[in-house]
């Protein structure tokens, strides 16, 4: 019970700290920095899956338990449905299809395969 | 959290009814992270099928997604304060940190209902393309999600008011916290899917 008496929410503090440098690190990886499209895809991605992580511990109390480890298992088993369902749908829709715009012989090409799968179908 | 805090823990944990309601409530949260995961799939797979519509690179502003992020995100923040003087015993600090997290998520819809307007005189509308179609819903999905978040937590905030903190009002404090955070989440995921990478490509 000391923990719920504190004045001061150390945790909170300290979450909502990380999250905002978080944000502003996510938000200079995308505007500011040099690296490749891949790489900051990548890096900011990490960096989200990390701010939902100080969500869910320092702020939502995942740990705590109710009955056995209710919480945890769901929003695992959440996140693994998440997972299938993005990276699926995108594996299976854009595989071979090219999502730069500026690039216009791509997008010819794009619309001729898509034709072709019409066609097919 | 040790054994021995359970028994004598939080008060919305002290009754049975509580502690289902609470779980029950983590599977809803499951079942809306599959809601979201579907319709950020559908955003990714339509990415950049703008057809002649704007492209997002022409009408994402870093400026006013940032400024909703940081709205979002304190009122993730006030909200868990409002928890934590909720296990304090405070009234009076619940009360006051829950209607500035209030407040904070309306400054946000303000500004994201101002977004969608400003699209819209930009030529981006949902019927322009595929993309905006599936921007359009994701985001609006969010913010509708917030809408409803506000209406309940005021609608509780009533209850606090007049029944002050029991195991009961404690229960659905801690339940609206718990929704109010996971918005959050799910923000921080639009923030980095939809605005900083339609920026970045």
């Amino acid at each position: 019970m000391a923990e719920q008496s504190k004045k001061i929410p150390t945790q909170h503090i300290i979450g909502f700290a990380l999250s905002v440098i978080l944000t502003i690190i996510a938000a200079w990886t995308a505007l500011g920095s040099d690296l490749s499209t891949t790489w900051i895809i990548t890096g900011i991605m990490v960096l989200a899956v990390l701010q939902a992580a100080i969500q869910l511990f320092m702020f939502m109390h995942i740990t705590e338990k109710g009955v056995g480890n209710a919480p945890w298992n769901m929003i695992f088993h959440g996140f693994v449905i998440v997972a299938i369902i993005v990276a699926g749908s995108l594996f299976t829709m854009s595989y071979g299809f090219g999502h730069d715009m500026n690039d216009m012989d791509n997008d010819n090409m794009d619309m001729e395969h898509m034709e072709h799968m019409e066609q097919d179908n | 959290m040790s054994e021995q805090e359970l028994k004598s823990g939080p008060l919305e944990y002290q009754t049975e009814d509580g502690q289902l309601k609470i779980i029950g409530f983590w599977i809803f949260l499951a079942a809306e992270l599959a809601l979201f995961a579907t319709l950020f799939a559908t955003y990714a797979v339509l990415f950049g099928r703008t057809a002649d519509g704007p492209t997002p690179g022409e009408l994402f502003e870093a400026k006013s997604a940032l400024i909703m992020t940081f709205l979002l995100l304190t009122s993730s923040f006030t909200c868990g304060i409002a928890i934590h003087e909720m296990r304090r015993g405070s009234k009076k600090g619940l009360i006051t940190w829950l209607i500035i997290t209030l407040i904070l998520g309306l400054a946000f819809l303000g500004f994201e209902v101002d977004e969608f307007i400003t699209y819209v005189h930009e030529g981006a509308t949902i019927q322009t393309s595929a993309f905006w179609s599936g921007f359009f819903i994701l985001t609006g999905t969010h913010g509708l999600h917030v809408t409803l978040g506000v209406g309940w937590a005021t609608m509780i905030l009533i209850q606090l008011f007049r029944r002050g903190i029991t195991k009961v009002t404690s229960r659905k404090i801690f339940v609206v916290g718990l929704y109010w955070h996971f918005l959050d989440v799910v923000w921080i995921f639009i923030f980095t899917s939809v605005y900083l990478i339609g920026m970045v490509m």
